[in-house]
């Protein structure tokens, strides 16, 4: 229910900031929101560039803020389904039906009052105008209110920060703006908080090409004010939000700001420090989240300013013509990161210079591999405990978590972070939670310093060795073993059966863009074992050659999926469908308790332009394909391998059925108490 | 017990010693071959009187009793003789509980059995016998289908037993089995050894059986003692030990022409229903959680 309201908020926010910004012909009535969302959308529409971004979100917002002094009706909170366009579709559709939504906008608008459903109608009338969308889903429980191009953005944002004060309880998209602009002039409520960071949210979503040159000049400015409204609301954030309905405080707190809201209205516009669309979350749910383990953050909804802080790090910027479907997933521009980190290097003072040393080698690609970087990581982390002394006045425990966790949101912003990465951090910081309180400073350090290296020793170098051990008695001579891409652990295997002179070959499948199985065929030809590369294109021509299948995994989850490099699920289906066993080699600390039925919902998307450089090939034909809003690049990591596919899951505990991995992933929780 | 015996006549003085001998013995035990080992081991152990060549139940009850026997050393006892009686008793409890796990497994499998159904069996294992004894004794009214089992002719062997509790048997050939399955309800083996992806290892045949039965919906339920749980994870019908047995067709084979004559084949487990075991009735994924907890 406070979505509704957030979102009314935002609305009216919207509607008076655009009557007071711009010098409006339109009168508008003091409480009319409807009225003042009729003025406003001609104005949207008007100002509107060609607008990527579909319509009914906009309407879908105005419908919200229609729904202002209704009580929520549904379990949901109130929130209208909001039609959302995923999967593809041309976002020129949308072009000629900007007419409609004024007409559409201004109709519902005096009516809105009586009929709750005041959002849908709009929406669905425009679609049913004709807009195509082969897939229409309802976004899952946040509000769409994102205006995609630039100058839309600024009047969204409009839209958004002059809220028309109803109920302060948590509404994010609101008065973000006015949060923001006072933030720092009055005491913030969490829910300024809440408001600051998804105004900077919207703000940075809007309009990525515009918003660049001016984001870079506002940006020091933008995280001050972050900053400072974040520092001084944070501890007031919780509780504010707990308690939940601060009316009065906070609505007059947002009148006030709604003046001058607006001023800076345009420099905050334009200054994103990550642009990002999406929607806004709830300030309630984030709270009850806080309790719960963290989920993923879902970049299609989610509340920027938090990233924004840590994003003071890096800056990014949106990539565009992103594929829809997977809009839940960051993706920024590559190239623009790394000069950028670069010139920085010497003043990330709070940033310990191996861990920023790491990040820039996950930026650039040099190390990768999920035992690779993991091992790169903890080897960060030790010098940074090495070199760390605790500030007074603070336990060693609590900071030097902070500390790593800053670290560890640093190397989200240059790379995700890999499940097995995840995991490592996780016992980290379990290790120094755990850490006696009478120990000194450097025996804590040593000890976590010597954490450190059991669990590489023991979870990646002496597991590599038994999955060896056990995988070893699966090949046989006159093997043909198949391996995809580039595992560290199916090397290992490889060129230990070469060792004791077992009679095989090996058949090396690579693919685009990575083409890491290059790297493992001249390793291993190297050594003298006989190789046969293919491309992936050819996996069910060489099928039939083969006797066994090894590959290697980035996790194995709870279902028995194995979370690999994309290809891995095409190689381990057709070695299915020819009756080839398939032998997953995967160490313990990888495995996760999450489940995951498909590769969409969680994924990382490389960089596209990648996949346009063909070598050898000297024309470009997509050099542009930005441009065109027809066209959009994908280019996946990870994929998801259903458990059926595969034979036997090969790890430092033994060999075992796909079905027994939660069991793993419970004797592994157990051990860890043990350490 | 074999190996408790080895308890009782070693004269090791320390608790590592007495497992290097148990060790040794066991693996003695796994090398030699059924005949011989049948001679010289206690009646009692259960599973040297079956005369397929289980050799893998065998290795796999060694490993247990191994692992059951040291298991309680290390918590115990400095004095080395009572751990050593300790381990005897321990040793011949094993041995018991591996009796009465054919009557848990028979208790259980009663639920399964109902009247007017139709039973195939394959295969002489004295498991499913108890089963079909107690089904039997029970009053319950069924009828069974008992393939003839060559090489080892074990499906006369079975019809004969089946006969003498009074139960209308049927015995058809090998090859008869697809034949007769739509009037079968529901498929009884037992397993030489259970193996870690769930699968059963049992006398050829069984696995052509489970195909068939699969096919037509046809439940297959294995009935194996918990200590047949083996380390092993075959991954396909010749990734395992070989174990052969002459097959005498009755005149002589021509020159040149090869014999096939493996005695055992591998089920994978997605083609069985339940396992029937003292420790409960399973499906066949929980075998792994099993042996992980058993073996880590």
């Amino acid at each position: 229910m406070t979505q509704a309201l957030a979102h009314v908020r935002a609305h009216h926010a919207a509607c008076t900031r655009s009557t007071t910004t711009v010098a409006r012909a339109q009168p508008h009535p003091a409480r009319g929101s409807p009225t003042l969302c009729a003025s406003h959308t001609p104005r949207l529409e008007s100002s509107a560039a060609p607008n990527p971004q579909p319509n009914p979100r906009r309407r879908a917002v105005r419908g919200q803020a229609m729904d202002l002094r209704r009580p929520p009706r549904s379990s949901s909170g109130g929130v209208e389904p909001k039609i959302r366009q995923v999967g593809f579709f041309t976002p020129e559709a949308s072009a000629p039906s900007e007419p409609l939504p004024p007409a559409a906008a201004a109709v519902p608008a005096p009516t809105a009052q009586q009929r709750p459903a005041a959002g849908s109608p709009p929406a669905a009338d425009d679609l049913s105008t004709g807009r195509l969308s082969p897939v229409m889903i309802p976004p899952p429980r946040h509000a769409d209110h994102l205006a995609p191009g630039p100058p839309s953005p600024a009047a969204a944002d409009v839209v958004l920060a002059t809220s028309a004060p109803v109920r302060s309880s948590p509404r994010l998209d609101v008065a973000s703006e006015i949060g923001d602009d006072d933030s720092w002039s009055r005491a913030p409520s969490a829910v300024e908080l809440e408001e600051n960071k998804h105004g900077l949210a919207e703000v940075r979503n809007e309009g990525a090409p515009a918003s660049i040159p001016q984001k870079q000049k506002t940006s020091k400015a933008e995280r001050r004010a972050i900053q400072e409204a974040q520092r001084a609301a944070k501890a007031a954030a919780k509780e504010a939000d707990k308690s939940g309905k601060s009316a009065g405080a906070a609505m007059s707190k947002q009148a006030k700001p709604a003046k001058t809201a607006q001023k800076k209205d345009v420099p905050q516009a334009a200054s994103t420090v990550a642009s990002e669309k999406k929607a806004t979350e709830r300030p309630p749910e984030r709270e009850r989240k806080l309790d719960a383990p963290h989920p993923r953050m879902q970049f299609d909804d989610v509340h920027k300013v938090e990233k924004a802080k840590k994003r003071a790090v890096v800056n990014q910027s949106e990539a565009r013509n992103r594929v829809e479907l997977f809009r839940h997933l960051p993706q920024y521009v590559h190239g623009t990161q790394l000069p950028d980190l670069e010139s920085k290097f010497f003043q990330l003072e709070p940033m310990h210079p191996s861990v920023y040393k790491v990040g820039l080698q996950y930026l650039s690609g040099e190390v990768s591999g999920g035992n690779g970087r993991c091992i790169a990581m903890l080897l960060a982390f030790r010098e940074a405990i090495k070199d760390y002394t605790t500030p007074p006045n603070k336990t060693l425990s609590r900071d030097l978590t902070a500390k790593i966790s800053s670290y560890v949101s640093f190397l989200i912003e240059c790379r995700p972070l890999s499940i097995s990465m995840g995991n490592a951090i996780r016992f980290l910081k379990s290790r120094i939670a755990k850490l006696p309180h009478a120990l000194s400073e450097s025996e804590a350090k040593t000890s976590l310093q010597s954490d450190i290296d059991r669990f590489i020793n023991e979870k990646i170098v002496l597991a590599d060795k038994a999955i060896v051990s056990h995988a070893i008695t699966k090949v046989r001579d006159n093997d043909v073993l198949l391996t995809y891409g580039s595992s560290s652990v199916v090397e290992m295997i490889l060129d230990y059966a070469h060792e004791l002179g077992r009679n095989f070959r090996v058949v090396v499948v690579d693919s685009r863009p990575k083409l890491e199985g290059q790297a493992l065929l001249r390793r291993l030809v190297a050594k003298g074992i006989t190789c046969t590369y293919i491309h992936i294109y050819a996996i069910s021509y060489i099928m039939h050659e083969v006797t066994r299948v090894l590959l290697g995994a980035s996790s194995i989850l709870s279902n028995g999926t194995v979370y690999s490099r994309v290809g891995t699920a095409s190689v381990a289906m057709v070695a299915h469908a020819f009756g080839v066993p398939v032998l997953v080699c995967c160490e313990a600390y990888k495995f996760h308790e999450r489940v995951q039925l498909d590769s969409i919902c969680a994924n990382e998307l490389g960089d596209p332009d990648v996949i346009l450089k063909i070598p050898g090939k000297a024309e470009d034909h997509l050099k542009n394909w930005a441009d065109n809003a027809n066209l959009q690049l994908l280019n996946l990591t990870y994929d998801a391998t259903p458990p059926d596919y595969v034979s036997m899951i090969i790890t430092d505990y033994g060999m075992l059925p796909p079905t027994s991995v939660p069991v793993i992933v419970r004797e592994y929780r157990k051990e860890q108490l043990w350490i | 017990m074999a190996l408790a015996a080895v308890i009782r006549s070693s004269r090791a003085t320390t608790m590592m010693e007495l497992e290097i001998e148990l060790k040794k013995a066991s693996d003695k035990l796994k090398v030699d071959s059924p005949d011989d080992f049948t001679c010289s081991a206690a009646p009692s152990f259960p599973v040297a009187v079956s005369w397929d060549a289980t050799s893998i139940s065998l290795s796999a009850a060694c490993d247990l009793f191994m692992r059951f026997v040291t298991r309680t050393s290390h918590l115990e006892h400095e004095k080395f003789d009572a751990a050593k009686s300790r381990l005897i008793e321990r040793g011949e409890k094993f041995g018991e509980i591996s009796l009465k796990a054919r009557k848990t497994i028979a208790m259980l499998s009663q639920d399964f059995i109902h009247d007017g159904c139709t039973i195939l069996v394959h295969g002489y294992s004295r498991v499913v016998l108890e089963v079909l004894k107690l089904a039997a004794s029970n009053r319950k009214l069924f009828r069974v289908l008992c393939t003839e089992g060559r090489p080892d002719r074990t499906g006369l062997r079975m019809s004969n037993e089946l006969a003498a509790l009074g139960i209308p048997v049927k015995v058809l050939i090998d090859s008869a089995v697809a034949y007769s399955m739509d009037e079968v309800d529901m498929v009884f083996v037992g397993a030489d050894g259970v193996v870690e992806s769930g699968g059963i290892i049992n006398m050829m045949g069984t696995y052509q059986i489970a195909l068939v039965a699969h096919s037509m919906n046809k439940p297959v339920y294995v009935a194996a003692e918990s200590y047949k749980f083996a380390r092993l994870y075959p991954l396909d019908q010749k990734d395992m030990t070989p174990a052969h047995r002459p097959i005498d067709f009755g005149v002589p084979v021509p020159t040149g022409v090869e014999v096939e004559t493996s005695a055992r084949d591998y089920t994978p487990p997605q083609y069985l229903t339940l396992l029937l075991t003292d420790l409960g009735v399973l499906t066949p994924s929980v075998v792994s959680d099993e042996l992980i907890q058993l073996y880590l």
